[in-house]
């Protein structure tokens, strides 16, 4: 098997690397010429110092392709992913099995997460034995109960419960204290606070943050929110149909965007700054124009 | 209370909802007061479950049983509208009173165009369809008149979105309610919706009431800004005032959980939870969370006071403005 191109022979492999990785997807009924969901990439996800890295970008721009890649869950269609240099595609039984312990997920859709027949305890009681991490259930169920508090959930109101009876803020908050339980390697986090408020988004945020830092995982965190990632990220990557169009350190990028697309994401963002203007024009006070929106350069397609 | 019936706009008197569970009934929306005049912006934000949506669904007339309207009062530009008979409060939907939901491009349906549905919508409220209705209404949003024979799978969120409100706006109603109606968007397309919603609102110069979660997006786009908890209208007033010198506890914290450009990485959640409505303490709801908690606080719901004109609190507290802290 070729070894990947940067590997030198006396540094150990990379957790987790994309080479040349990109993924179009087969021409649907409505997709007669197909446009490639994400243009190849490299990734790499260091397991010696776990960065917190964030893609951004629009609604459809490839965020949840990309994090499908690292998951496992998607092959590329070019390139490769290999785990401690080994492509993930071809790994044995038990490595496939340590893979999915490492690499572990908060998806984007809170709603599809749970099976709906079981109360929401399984899917934490669950992996928590599968992975050998708890011995008996009460003691799955003791683990439960402090994940639930850390991330702001009264594990009484909570556990116990099913899917349908918790609101979509709470499912989300569920799926990070699951993240929490499972100390993966790699976590990849598709939109992990779109349905909470300010400062609920705040403390989970602040507790992805303390899984990095002092647990030392690394994180892909995959957003629509700038912000957020501005905040979070140490590394950010820029996507826009489906293309890489700037990375770097995310106070960089952010606070020096060089090119278009991000500056004009960057431009956009509505500060809580009372002497911030949103944008080129101001939507709140005098300044209320008709042309405001035209003046806008169109990003959708 | 002020003399509403002369007064244009939208006026809210004590609107109070009731949600009976097995165990007891709680009150989804507890005695909220408040006025938005024509042409003029109220933003609404509060935690998830502080009743938001309940206070717009309520304003519709629209809270499912065994959910009801338990008290209250709404005029607009001089209607009752829960005097209105049920045939009267549907003819005033969409336009009369035009509702965004939260989540509002999933409700498209999947298998009619774009053109359809407005027609359906039009056409429900017994309107003749003008010939060119369809494409001006989509002209107001921004799109392409060839998006009228599009399906929704074949638009971008973004797109979607301004269908909804074009959908909205097609009657030109004299309330607009929009239900965080860019949450799921980018910046670059909630600015371009908002600038849309903006401006058609401007123009018709109807009421709009914006619910959501975003400060920024608040300070960069509503006039006022009411701040709800526990089903109760904690803080309303200016969103300069309100903003730069919160005088609700509740609302100081929920600022200084705002990340701005400086403080870059810092995050400061409330902390403690929500307070179930069914277990509320007897005092202040917010009372557990409150580092400015009294004895009297935790005995009695303290009274929405007028601190200024338009301006109004309900905490004990002496009315001053609340420092970050340090
Ligand atoms: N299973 C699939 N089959 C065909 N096309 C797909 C499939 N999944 C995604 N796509 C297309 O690939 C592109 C990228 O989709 P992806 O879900 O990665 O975007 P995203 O950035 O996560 O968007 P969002 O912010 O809406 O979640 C889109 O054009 C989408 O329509
Ligand atoms: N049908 C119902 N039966 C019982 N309680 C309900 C019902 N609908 C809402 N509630 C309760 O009423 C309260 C207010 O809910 P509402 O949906 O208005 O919140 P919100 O402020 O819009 O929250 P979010 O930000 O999550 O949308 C919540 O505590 C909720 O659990
Ligand atoms: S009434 Fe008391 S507990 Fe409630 S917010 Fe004011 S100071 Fe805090
Ligand atoms: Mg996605
Ligand atoms: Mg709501």
């Amino acid at each position: 098997m070729p070894r990947p191109p940067d590997a030198r022979p006396d540094a150990r492999p990379p957790l987790l690397a994309l080479a040349g990785a990109g993924k179009t997807y087969g021409g649907g009924l409505f997709h007669r010429n197909t446009v490639p969901a994400l243009q190849p990439l490299d990734l790499v996800v260091d397991g010696e110092q776990p960065p917190v890295i964030a893609v951004v970008g629009e609604s459809g721009s490839g965020k949840t392709t990309l994090g499908n890649i690292l998951l496992g869950l998607i092959a590329p269609d070019t390139g490769s992913i290999r785990f401690e240099g080994q492509d993930v595609w071809s790994l044995g039984r038990a490595a496939r099995r340590g893979f999915r312990r490492d690499v572990q997920a908060i998806t984007q859709d809170p709603f599809s997460a749970y099976n709906p027949f079981y109360t929401v305890d399984h899917a934490l009681t669950v992996p928590l034995r599968e992975f050998g991490l708890a011995r008996r259930h009460a003691q799955a169920m003791e683990l439960a109960a402090a994940a639930c508090d850390s991330v702001g959930l009264n594990p009484a109101d909570t556990l116990g419960r099913y899917p349908h009876q918790l609101s979509g803020g709470q499912r989300q908050r569920l799926m990070v204290a699951r993240a929490l339980l499972l100390r993966p390697r790699v976590l990849v986090a598709d939109e992990p606070v779109s349905m909470v408020d300010a400062s609920l988004r705040a403390t989970i945020l602040g507790n992805i943050v303390t899984l990095n830092r002092t647990h030392g995982i690394a994180i892909v965190y995959i957003t629509h929110d700038i912000v957020t990632a501005y905040h979070v990220a140490d590394e950010v990557l820029v996507l826009h149909r489906g293309v890489v169009v700037e990375r770097g350190e995310a106070a960089d990028v952010i606070g020096n965007p060089a090119h278009d697309y991000t500056r004009l994401l960057v431009s956009s963002i509505p500060w809580p700054d009372l002497d911030r203007r949103w944008g080129d024009a101001d939507l709140r006070g005098a300044g209320r124009d008709a042309a405001t929106t035209s003046k806008i350069q169109e990003t959708t397609p | 209370m002020s003399a509403p019936a002369k007064t244009g706009g939208l006026v809210v008197e004590n609107l109070t909802v009731a949600y009976p569970l097995a165990t007891a009934t709680v009150l989804g929306v507890d005695g909220v007061s408040f006025t938005v005049r024509p042409g003029e912006r109220l933003g609404v934000v509060g935690e998830s479950g502080s009743g938001k949506s309940t206070t717009a669904l309520a304003l519709l007339r629209l809270i499912r049983p065994p959910g009801r309207i338990a008290g209250g009062r709404v005029m607009l530009n001089g209607t009752d509208l829960r005097g209105l008979d049920e045939a009267g409060m549907r003819a005033a939907r969409l336009r009369v009173v035009s509702y965004i939901p939260q989540g509002a491009m999933n409700s498209l349906n999947p298998v009619k165009t774009v053109a359809a549905q407005m027609r359906d919508a039009i056409l429900d409220h017994g309107e003749r369809v003008a010939p060119d209705a369809i494409a001006r209404a989509l002209e107001g949003v921004d799109l392409p008149a060839g998006t009228a024979r599009l399906f929704p799978h074949q638009l971008s969120g973004g797109m979607k979105q301004r269908v909804c409100i074009a959908i909205g706006m097609l009657l030109r109603p004299q309330l607009i309610i929009a239900d965080e109606p860019t949450s799921a968007l980018d910046v670059v397309t909630q600015r371009q919706v908002m600038g849309t919603l903006g401006r058609l609102q401007t123009e018709t110069g109807a009421c709009l009431i914006l619910i959501g979660h975003d400060m920024g997006l608040m300070v960069q786009f509503v006039d006022r800004l009411a701040v709800m908890y526990a089903g109760r209208l904690v803080e309303l007033g200016g969103i300069e005032e309100v903003f730069a010198a919160p005088r609700h506890p509740y609302t100081r914290m929920l600022i200084d959980s705002v990340p701005t450009f400086e403080n870059r990485g810092h995050f400061v959640g409330i902390p403690g939870t929500t307070p179930s409505l069914a277990r509320l303490p007897p005092g202040c709801a917010f009372a557990p969370r409150c580092r400015f908690a009294m004895e009297l606080c935790r005995q009695v719901v303290p009274p929405s006071r007028e601190v200024a004109p338009g301006r109004s609190v309900a905490c004990h507290l002496e009315d001053v403005p609340l420092a970050p802290p340090a």
